[in-house]
């Protein structure tokens, strides 16, 4: 009888293990099938100047990835500059200011809000956002602009983004022990300087996680993003410029010209860079926030 | 002296000889700090503290006994306002801070906060360094000079004993102090805005005895310039640092009275039941 129990756990134990493992496989299982596919057009053409050409003529045989790098990074840059005061300003009010009733208000819309579906921002943002930025914004400061731009990107890309962020942030404002926010009051001070002083500082690791856990969501958002900047194969000079992050390069075109080998290996790469982009952002994010933390180990 | 307005009747009903502490006490008796007046708090729809009557006086420790769920910290948190953080909590009456009522519409919380130094039962640092821990009030408070703020850090540092341990590393975080030395920075904290009153709640219970030695002497020492008052649920402390004392039962004052007199006479079976042991 015991024998069993035993046996039992031993099996579970090594069942859930291989389940893990078999999970992290498939991150690896993506990034080499996409190496592989890359490979064809990494061997026919020098990969640095894959890189670094802003020379995008597939059926010339040209396919310089840089727009597509910098848009990518671009749009998702200005997303979370927007993006970031509104989120923290609403975890803050909402954790610190909000009655029990307003907290319980806003936390299922935040969340109905994360669960809409991006397409449905997509097409919010070429009906609203789009002749907004062609009509209003754009005019005050350059010619002529389409208003599918870069800064349009951004600001749905901002949009989409800012639920996750709020709802990552107030757990993490939660977390803070009442006893410290407690102290600070009790010694007399504001809500405010205890915000600015106390929470804030207590939760900046935190803050920073959320950064990048939205970043990672938004280099590769697609279709929202795809239907409002313009898909156009430049590098972006200002915000009001047309731009074509590497999703979209993708989404838009995998499928269509898979007659010509070179061009589908090109979109192989795409994929494969923007994965490198995630991996990689990822890696020096958890870096830096080990750093962080050791820095700020008060208590 | 403490004193419930019953406990006065019967003051006079049996006159004591005068000694130097019924001299005392009637010193006392003109110089209530903190005054409370038919105090009731309720949460949610429990009544928590039951028509509050107290005096305490100045410049001596009062401390505040009795089982657990009592009301001891509700009733210590309303002497700082720190209910108003708690929108359930729904508080009656009047509590007099230096002859003003600090429940009165118009009167500030930071003001009545910044007279209380509050010691919690457990050690909480802030997310900073010591000298930042200690220097948090003047600052919040609107201290900007830096010399200023270093005497006052320093000061309480020493104040409290934690400066010839912690002189190297002020500028470290503090969570590599021990539990009693972190209560000692909480202190030394508290201190630093300058308050009138010291509010302690059960400050020594998360320590060890030789802590708890040292957070008794302070608070000795502290009576000379402060009133404290302190909650515990430690018999043998209150018996030990108490010059008054509050036995509540059930949200309800039993009975007050000055330390020896209140351990060595109860007048209530209560109280009398309570210091034997009987229920806890």
């Amino acid at each position: 009888m015991r024998k069993i129990r035993f046996v039992k756990d031993i099996t579970a134990r090594h069942f859930m293990l291989g389940i893990a493992i078999f999970t992290i496989l498939f991150l690896l299982v993506i990034g080499f099938s996409l190496f592989f596919k890359a490979l064809p057009i990494m061997k026919e053409k020098n990969l640095w100047v894959l890189l670094t050409s802003a020379n995008w003529k597939p059926f010339k045989g040209d396919f310089g990835f840089l727009p597509y790098i910098i848009s990518t990074l671009y749009v998702s840059l200005i997303a979370i500059i927007i993006a970031l005061p509104f989120s923290i300003l609403t975890s803050i009010f909402l954790n610190s200011y909000a009655s029990r009733s307003i907290r319980r208000f806003f936390e299922p819309v935040v969340d109905l809000l994360s669960g809409i579906p991006p397409v449905i921002y997509g097409v919010w943002g070429t009906l609203t956002i789009v002749p907004l930025i062609s009509n209003k914004i754009a005019p005050k400061f350059v010619d002529f602009s389409t208003g599918y731009t870069v800064l349009a990107g951004g600001i749905v890309l901002a949009i989409m983004i800012i639920p996750l962020l709020i709802s990552i942030m107030t757990e993490v404002f939660r977390s803070i022990p009442r006893e410290m926010t407690d102290a600070s009051l009790s010694m007399g001070a504001t809500k405010w300087q205890t915000v600015k002083k106390v929470i804030l500082r207590k939760s900046f690791p935190g803050i920073i996680a959320a950064t990048v856990l939205a970043l990672s969501r938004a280099f590769g958002e697609t279709m929202a993003v795809l239907m409002v900047c313009g898909n156009i194969a430049q590098i972006p000079h200002s915000f009001f410029d047309a731009c074509y992050p590497l999703p979209a390069l993708i989404a838009n075109n995998y499928g269509e010209m898979l007659s010509m080998p070179s061009y589908e290996s090109a979109l192989m790469l795409a994929a494969f860079l923007l994965f490198i982009i995630v991996v990689l952002f990822n890696g020096i994010s958890r870096f830096t926030l080990n750093q962080i933390e050791k820095k700020y180990q008060f208590s | 002296m403490i004193f419930a307005n019953q406990h006065l009747e019967t003051l006079t009903v049996n006159p004591v000889k005068e000694t130097n502490r019924t001299v005392l006490l009637k010193k006392v008796m003109n110089n209530h700090t903190i005054r409370i007046e038919n105090l009731d708090v309720y949460i949610e729809d429990q009544h928590i503290l039951k028509d509050i009557n107290l005096a305490v006086p100045e410049k001596s420790i009062t401390c505040i006994i009795g089982p657990s769920g009592c009301g001891k910290t509700t009733f210590l948190k309303t002497l700082n306002r720190m209910h108003d953080e708690t929108p359930e909590v729904k508080i009656k009456g009047r509590v007099y801070v230096d002859d003003l009522n600090i429940y009165d519409k118009g009167v500030n919380v930071i003001d009545t906060r910044k007279k209380m130094g509050l010691l919690a039962q457990r050690p909480c640092p802030l997310p900073m360094s010591i000298f930042d821990n200690v220097a948090y009030g003047p600052r919040i408070h609107g201290i900007k000079k830096r010399k200023a703020i270093n005497q006052t850090v320093i000061q309480y540092l020493q104040y409290v004993g934690l400066w010839d341990e912690v002189r190297g590393r002020v500028r470290s975080s503090p969570s590599r102090l021990s539990i009693g030395q972190q209560q000692r920075l909480c202190l030394a904290r508290g201190l630093a805005i300058e308050p009138e009153y010291i509010l302690g709640d059960e400050a020594t219970s998360s320590l060890d005895p030789l802590s708890t030695k040292k957070i008794e002497e302070l608070f000795i020492k502290l009576k000379e310039k402060y009133t404290v008052i302190l909650v515990t649920h430690t018999l043998r402390q209150a018996r030990r640092i108490a010059d008054y004392i509050v036995f509540m039962y059930l949200g309800k004052i039993v009975e007050t009275g000055p330390t020896e007199e209140f351990f060595n006479n109860p007048k209530k079976q209560l109280t009398r039941e309570y210091l034997s042991g009987s229920f806890s």
